[in-house]
């Protein structure tokens, strides 16, 4: 997973002609563009997600990108469809599940995951040229981003941003208060479905970027940074936003330069906000600021 | 044909360390796994289960045994989620969050290994993710097994104030139970249970044996103490079937076909109609739209 063809790439500190050398490669500026893309709908996801406790099911669907792409893979067509397939698939299964109620449910998402993971092994095992496969498939990679790709990452991105502008409003009541939105007549069960589709579609499109086992670093950790960060609403999703691109750019920035998975890079790049965030909260809170106070008792609360 | 294959394979001493190593573990994932699942703490089982992936290639990045990782990574792990949750039960975004982190430095530690150690175990990673349960030594599948059942044995002589803090906490807390200590009990319980059935079904796979056999157990009988039995015995007995399958097709993994096998079960328990509404659980009330 080298840049072998490209030498080794050095830092010269000089930003400019660091990015300009990057962005001399075309697959480079496809990795940057999907990345873009990526970040922005994954985190928009990712904020209705938390917000919906449903991480659980956002993992489980996100797994299930993996027998995708090896299944894929196996029949011999591009591992893009397999990403899409599965993951809407998925998503529809845990939606008409959905309901059955406490317990039950949970184990059902995992057995379904478990089960659709040792799938992806199995065509795996059965196609015995994937190497590289499942590590590539599992942890990400931004070598071979076609331009292709990225166009379909962009009209499936516009098109999940698009369903939830329009659904945006209602979601959130049904999210926040499922009990009085029904009463209101909002549909609360179909919002729930829906939404699973669209977390499907943006599930399949981060898998692209960060590897099926890594979906999260995109679509919860910026989240759940923003969420310590603000209380507000609309400002912690512009937030979350902005760190998921940071988290996306910084880690193609870094997997150009170190010989090591994109994933890992994201998620630490990810994951490292997410730790001064909540570093900066327990300052607050020693401080006795009361923003900090409030914060807190926000997130036991929730 | 089949049959006939499937009678000799204890003769073969690959399959006799699996079969004693994987009898021990499912047990011990069928009874961690009913409390999981019971606890609605599937969740904190997969982060786990991934986790242990982290913990091996760490130990083998840095030239250690493979199990001191899995050990390490899992039973730390499940105590770090004990501290950041209330009452040992930590928040969805907060195990998602730490543990994505932790599968990314993974990835790390598995580049780490397969360029620096010029690859002559370059296939670990994918047999930690996956398991191989029939490349287990003898002396592995000793440890395996004791360790497994010293997980299964205190399961067990904790069960009834486990089931009576998961069920009703608040009163079992005012009873004098020590709810938050059981709850760090069983999630490094659970954690050790990870690492042991990562080496037989793999980081990846490992759910299914936590979460199956006990989702079936849970749909068959409403008394705890029955479905704590079915689940152990469910496991085992998926596990001995994906054995035999698998060693019947070879180009069949055997984690592929004891996932198989336990997910067909647990399909099979949905055509069973339940007599009466199962124990609802405290945690469940608290989440307005559930995972």
């Amino acid at each position: 997973m080298t840049l072998a063809e490209t030498g080794a790439p050095v830092w010269s500190w000089n930003l400019l002609a660091d990015f300009q050398e990057m962005w001399s490669y075309p697959f480079m500026v496809n990795a940057f563009r999907a990345g873009a893309v990526v970040a922005v709908v994954s985190a928009l996801v990712g904020w209705f997600v938390v917000l919906r406790r449903q991480t659980f099911a956002a993992h489980s669907v996100s797994v299930v990108a993996f027998p995708g792409a090896a299944g894929a893979v196996l029949l011999g067509v591009s591992a893009v469809y397999g990403y899409f397939t599965l993951c809407a698939a998925a998503a529809l299964v845990i939606a008409t599940l959905r309901g059955g109620g406490d317990h039950h449910e949970s184990a059902l998402t995992g057995t379904v995951q478990a089960f659709l993971m040792a799938s992806g092994f199995l065509f795996i095992a059965l196609y015995k040229g994937l190497l590289e496969g499942p590590q590539t498939i599992l942890f990400g990679t931004f070598l071979g981003i076609t331009s292709s790709q990225v166009t379909v990452l962009m009209v499936v991105g516009a098109v999940v941003l698009a369903v939830l502008a329009v659904i945006g409003r209602p979601l959130l009541f049904a999210s926040v208060d499922p009990q009085v939105a029904a009463g209101r007549g909002v549909p609360v069960r179909a919002l729930s479905v829906l939404f699973l589709v669209l977390l499907g579609a943006a599930t399949a499109e981060a898998s692209q970027i960060t590897g099926t086992l890594l979906v999260f670093a995109l679509m919860v950790i910026p989240v759940a940074t923003a969420q310590v960060l603000t209380a507000r609403p609309a400002l912690s999703l512009a937030l979350a936003v902005l760190l998921a691109f940071a988290a996306t750019w910084l880690g193609l920035t870094a997997a150009y330069y170190w010989p090591y998975p994109l994933g890992f890079f994201v998620t630490t790049i990810a994951f490292a906000g997410y730790v001064l965030a909540l570093g900066r909260r327990s300052l607050h809170t020693l401080l006795g600021s009361r923003t900090g106070a409030r914060l807190t008792s926000v997130e036991v609360g929730a | 044909m089949t049959v006939l294959l499937a009678a000799s394979p204890l003769s073969q001493p690959f399959f006799q360390h699996a079969f004693l190593a994987g009898t021990a573990i499912a047990a011990a994932s069928g009874l961690v796994g009913y409390f999981l699942v019971l606890r609605a703490q599937v969740f904190t089982g997969d982060a786990l289960s991934h986790v242990a992936f982290t913990g091996a290639m760490a130990a083998l990045a840095f030239g250690a045994d493979l199990r001191l990782g899995l050990f390490a990574a899992t039973i730390a792990m499940a105590l770090l989620f004990g501290t950041l949750g209330r009452r040992a039960r930590p928040d969805d975004v907060v195990i998602g969050s730490v543990f994505s982190w932790i599968l990314g430095l993974g990835a790390f530690f598995i580049t780490l290994y397969t360029t620096s150690h010029s690859t002559t175990n370059g296939t670990a990673g994918v047999s930690v993710l996956f398991g191989s349960v029939f490349g287990i030594s003898s002396a592995g599948a000793v440890v395996a097994a004791l360790v497994a059942a010293g997980v299964g044995l205190l399961v067990v002589v904790i069960a009834r104030p486990l089931l009576f803090a998961t069920l009703d906490e608040a009163v079992a807390a005012a009873r004098g139970v020590p709810v938050r200590l059981l709850g760090y009990g069983f999630l490094a319980l659970a954690g050790i249970s990870a690492a042991e059935a990562t080496q037989a079904v793999g980081s990846l796979l490992l759910l299914g044996l936590l979460a199956a056999p006990a989702g079936a157990a849970i749909r068959l009988t409403d008394r705890p103490y029955r479905a704590l039995a079915l689940a152990a015995a469910l496991a085992v007995l998926e596990m001995w079937a994906g054995l035999f399958a698998s060693y019947a097709v070879p180009s069949m993994p055997p984690s592929f076909a004891i996932m198989a096998v336990a997910t067909a079960v647990y399909a099979a328990t949905f055509l069973i109609r339940r007599p009466v509404p199962g124990p609802r659980t405290r945690t469940a009330t608290a989440v307005p739209a559930g995972t």
